[in-house]
């Protein structure tokens, strides 16, 4: 095996570049446990830790992307980004602070959790609720090209990136209002999710005259995926009734309808942490929760700030 | 391949490292530091906790080769040579927070993490903290005990904190 460790961002493409089979190794929080029981031997191991870029962050606004930005380093701890950026992606700071245990959150990025691509990494349903406009970073020799997150996930630990590309960062566009996320596991720490849900409202602004609400779902299909359906009833019901504007209660019909939708939209199996029909059961009640909670918070801001 | 870092403020060098090896394993069983213990092997169990640059990490989880020219603490670190055990560990003897002793050193440097960035935790504080080492033996009650008392002592005394 091979141990490689470029000084920096344009030596660890040409380092992937040159030997594509290379695997990248940041926090190790997942690779190492491969390796320690020798599920995997890669011929060679590429280490990112050397390169401090992937562990910054900036905010800005960017092409293509509506409104201010957190370009996000893909090597930030989670630790970090839950110290850092509770205000600016509440959903993935919330999410972050339910990966593993401290130690783990001082070595596991949001990178890694893309690169691995696991159905039940814990910052994929943040990173769809935040909006299709969640932008991942790919890096090769060839260039950079921005991947929705919508695009991203194509099979089970199966992402799109091409075997030449590093994840340089992700664009996730600020909070526009409450975010929140759930998570289901045996106990409070060191759990991977039996299922998960991020849920997140964006309401109207003067650049965007409908409101529109992001989900996504974790560990109850073969890639971390969005409720389309769902968010499509959410958004016309609160339009329709002028919800976003005078905020209040939404009615235990459609809390209900947007909890049945969310988890007809899961395929979740029978696995070992977990039956397919206890997933589903546990999706709705986080929608339902995770959506009773925003709406509480939104309605909340409407009225401090009236 | 060679691997060259700082543990415990010395500098040290070990030779003919799987290019696949955890630090745990370079610890123990290339450079004399068996305090570090091995158990889960998956970041589970925490008693392979140590600081790498100033974070607590679990060692089994972080490649050896990742650590070159980078600054180790372990538990091995944690006694002063002039004025005896940290605080931390004086308060886990008191306590009667060590019964194996198995994951006695990843608790130690986790709470000796925890006691730096919060003198003063609360009980939910602690457990958050140590989330991530578990105990088959105590229960857990003695280790809170111990964490308590650590912190209670740091602050009666802040000039003979742990530096």
């Amino acid at each position: 095996m091979e141990f490689l460790r470029p000084a920096t961002w344009d030596e660890a493409l040409a380092a992937k570049a040159a030997d594509p089979s290379a695997l990248p190794i940041s926090g190790g929080t997942d690779v190492m446990v491969e390796l320690n029981f020798d599920r995997h031997r890669p011929a060679a191991l590429l280490d990112l830790n050397r390169i401090g870029e992937l562990t910054t962050w900036e905010r800005g606004t960017f092409e293509g992307q509506r409104g201010e930005v957190i370009r996000l380093g893909a090597a930030v701890p989670y630790s970090r980004i839950t110290a850092e950026l509770s205000d600016a992606l509440p959903g993935l700071a919330i999410a972050g602070n339910t990966v593993g245990s401290p130690q783990i959150r001082n070595r596991g990025s949001v990178g890694g959790n893309l690169g691995g691509a696991s159905p039940a990494g814990d910052a994929h349903p943040a990173l769809l609720a935040a909006g299709r406009d969640v932008l991942v970073e790919a890096e090769s020799v060839r260039g950079t090209r921005l991947i929705p997150i919508d695009e991203f996930y194509v099979g089970v630990k199966r992402n799109s990136l091409a075997a030449d590309e590093l994840i340089r960062a992700v664009r996730i566009p600020v909070a526009d209002g409450p975010q929140t996320f759930s998570k289901i596991g045996t106990r409070n720490a060191m759990v991977i999710a039996v299922c998960a849900f991020g849920f997140a409202l964006h309401p109207p602004t003067e650049h965007r005259a409908l409101g529109t609400v992001g989900t996504g779902i974790g560990s109850a299909a073969p890639t971390p995926r969005r409720a389309p359906e769902a968010e499509l009833f959410l958004t016309e019901e609160l339009a329709e009734r002028g919800l976003w504007h005078r905020g209040g209660l939404l009615g235990p019909a459609v809390i209900q309808r947007f909890g049945e939708l969310a988890a007809a939209a899961a395929s979740p199996i029978d696995d070992v942490r977990g039956s397919a029909a206890y997933r589903r059961h546990a999706l709705a009640v986080m929608a339902r929760r995770t959506l009773t909670w925003s709406w509480n918070d939104y309605t909340q801001s409407l009225r401090s700030a009236a | 391949m060679r691997v060259t870092f700082r543990a415990n403020g010395r500098q040290v060098e070990a030779d003919d490292v799987w290019e696949g090896e955890s630090l745990l394993f370079m610890l123990r069983e290339r450079l004399g530091l068996p305090g570090s213990k091995n158990a889960c092997e998956q970041g589970e169990c925490g008693s392979c906790t140590v600081y790498l640059d100033g974070a607590t990490v679990c060692s089994c989880l972080v490649a050896a080769g990742q650590v070159q020219g980078r600054e180790v603490r372990t538990v091995e670190g944690m006694a002063d040579p002039d004025t005896g055990l940290d605080p931390v560990q004086q308060a886990f003897v008191d306590a009667g927070a060590v019964q194996c002793g198995f994951c006695t050193p990843g608790l130690l440097i986790q709470t000796h993490a925890l006691l730096d960035r919060d003198p003063q935790p609360g009980d939910n504080d602690i457990r958050e903290a140590l989330s991530g080492n578990l105990c088959r033996c105590t229960g857990y009650e003695k280790i809170m005990d111990a964490v308590r008392l650590a912190s209670a002592r740091r602050c009666a005394t802040p000039s003979e904190a742990t530096p």
